[in-house]
């Protein structure tokens, strides 16, 4: 409780300091938020693209449909299946008739239907990379009655490359926007500590235990934390709703990145204060 | 009460800054610690208060010892030990009575007892009347006599004044030393570092322990006042009278 009222007195006690730290931790995270709101778009758009991968397994015309059937709730059983779905002779034509209506005369004077029917298999998600969709291609190619499997082996990988880029650029960037943040609130936070350092030495001399010299700090890191994690929500929510309704619609973060960012400027702004005030009081001890 | 065994203090980049100090401060002792500037009156404070600790020797405070004092027991020997600054270092945005309030609140002191002591204090220190001043406002006695009221809160057992009069006059520094002897009288040590050789020749009743170049070259109460912890400066005993 004391610590607790310690800590807002000082906020109120210098509230341009208190403003600035804020004011820094804020554009220091929205940094932050802006790059996770873009990671956030690529992983969206590469999951979107991702979703559409498909194996796809065409059907010798004898099939059987008991055979097919049976192959079908098999395939379904598979680790890396989401969905199997079984496409007729005559969907198949029905489906390209809709689709190409410039080929609807070719397709009415048939008279024997080429078209095979097909296995369309839909993968679950982690489970759309190339050593997968080409270890479910070969299993199904195993069957008799399959004449030939396609699942767009280029695309696939150059998929999975896009993915794989993309979150090593999200590492390098994120991390070092991370450490560009966790040095400006080590920062603001020292500078609020520093304009203190004559009542630390004071009590330091008197003879206030560390816990009780550190308490109010760590609180006061804490709470400029919050605010600034909040002011960096805020202004990323602005950058968001400004870019969605000008050119680029955009999908906005999810809660739980948002209520862990919070969480995480709080702690970053307790972590800050506990290392500076222990540097400023290791100063007064010979121990 | 204060214990100094052969104690050196080294530092990393000016070297040592007392060598081989032995000397005893006994319950209630008043000693001057003098020597030019430079000589290690400063570290010997900051060795007694653990600012700082022995590069080889021990120094023992009440029942602290150099070698065996924990981090966490460090406050404690503080309270034991109070240290008034040659430059105040007073909260500025706080009042007289504030500032020894400080002290009080943050070693712990409860609510209730914080008000009278603060009164008690003011009043021993012969500035009552100014308790809702603030520092600014105050002469530079005055303000140091809140500094030694503040030092006072924690009820030591020994008072440190590193200098308490150098930023002093003549007249406000002769009151701030009549103040120390008339602490020193209710029964609590002082040791008082000083390079003023006009102070110390006008009491010649206060011990003098004097530092040339970090090393104890003159101790007037070697035998009379202390015990045998300080006998290693005997043979410079007579050097100055």
């Amino acid at each position: 409780m004391r610590a607790l009222r310690e800590a807002l007195a000082s906020i109120r006690r210098t509230p341009l300091l208190g403003g600035l730290s804020i004011f820094s931790i804020g554009l220091a995270l929205l940094i932050i938020g802006l790059f996770g709101l873009s990671a956030h778009n690529i992983e969206e758009a590469i999951t979107d693209v991702e979703e559409r991968v498909e194996v796809v397994g065409y059907l010798v015309d004898d099939a059987g449909d008991e055979r097919v059937q049976v192959a079908r709730r098999e395939i379904e059983t598979y680790p890396e299946v989401e969905e199997v779905r079984y496409v007729s002779k005559t969907e198949a034509l029905f489906t390209a008739t809709r689709e190409l209506p410039e080929f609807s005369d070719v397709f009415s004077d048939l008279e024997v239907n080429p078209l095979p029917a097909s296995v369309e298999i839909q993968l679950k998600e982690g489970y759309r990379d190339p050593d997968h969709v080409r270890a479910v291609a070969e299993r199904l190619a195993g069957y008799e009655f399959i004449d030939d499997v396609r699942f767009g082996q280029a695309w696939v990988e150059r998929v999975f490359s896009l993915r794989r880029i993309a979150g090593g650029a999200a590492a390098i960037l994120g991390g070092a926007f991370t450490f560009v943040a966790v040095l400006l609130i080590g920062t603001s936070v020292r500078m609020a500590i520093l304009a203190r350092s004559e009542e630390i030495e004071i009590m330091q001399t008197v003879g206030a235990t560390e816990g009780y010299i550190q308490r109010p700090f760590l609180l006061e890191g804490l709470f400029t934390g919050l605010a600034g994690g909040l002011l960096a929500l805020g202004l990323t929510r602005l950058a968001y709703t400004l870019i969605d309704r000008s050119f680029l619609s955009l999908a906005w973060l999810p809660d739980l990145w948002i209520v862990g960012g919070v969480v995480a400027a709080g702690a970053l702004g307790m972590l800050a204060a506990g290392y500076a005030v222990r540097r400023e009081l290791a100063q007064g001890y010979a121990v | 009460m204060i214990q100094f065994k052969n104690v050196t203090k080294e530092y990393p980049r000016s070297g040592a800054a007392v060598e081989d100090l032995t000397f005893h401060l006994r319950k209630g002792e008043f000693a001057f610690l003098t020597g030019h500037s430079g000589a290690g009156k400063t570290t010997v404070l900051r060795l007694v208060h653990f600012q700082a600790r022995p590069s080889k020797g021990e120094v023992r405070v009440s029942r602290y010892a150099s070698s065996r004092i924990r981090r966490r027991q460090i406050p404690q020997l503080r309270r034991r030990v109070g240290f008034v600054f040659q430059d105040f270092r007073l909260l500025e945005r706080l009042t007289a009575a504030e500032n020894v309030e400080f002290a009080l609140n943050v070693t712990g002191t409860s609510k209730k007892r914080i008000g009278p002591k603060v009164q008690r204090l003011l009043g021993q220190v012969g500035l009552a009347a100014k308790a809702r001043s603030l520092p600014s406002e105050l002469s530079g006695g005055e303000r140091q006599r809140v500094v030694i009221a503040r030092a006072l809160a924690t009820d030591p057992l020994v008072l440190l004044a590193d200098e308490p009069t150098g930023n002093l006059d003549q007249r406000a520094s002769d009151g701030v030393f009549e103040l120390f002897r008339s602490i020193n009288r209710h029964g609590m040590a002082v040791l008082m570092a000083t390079h003023d050789a006009d102070l110390i020749r006008r009491h010649p009743e206060v011990r003098v322990l004097e530092l040339e170049h970090g090393r104890l070259v003159y101790d007037s109460g070697g035998d009379a006042k202390t015990d045998s912890g300080a006998s290693s400066t005997e043979d410079d005993e007579g050097k100055k009278e």
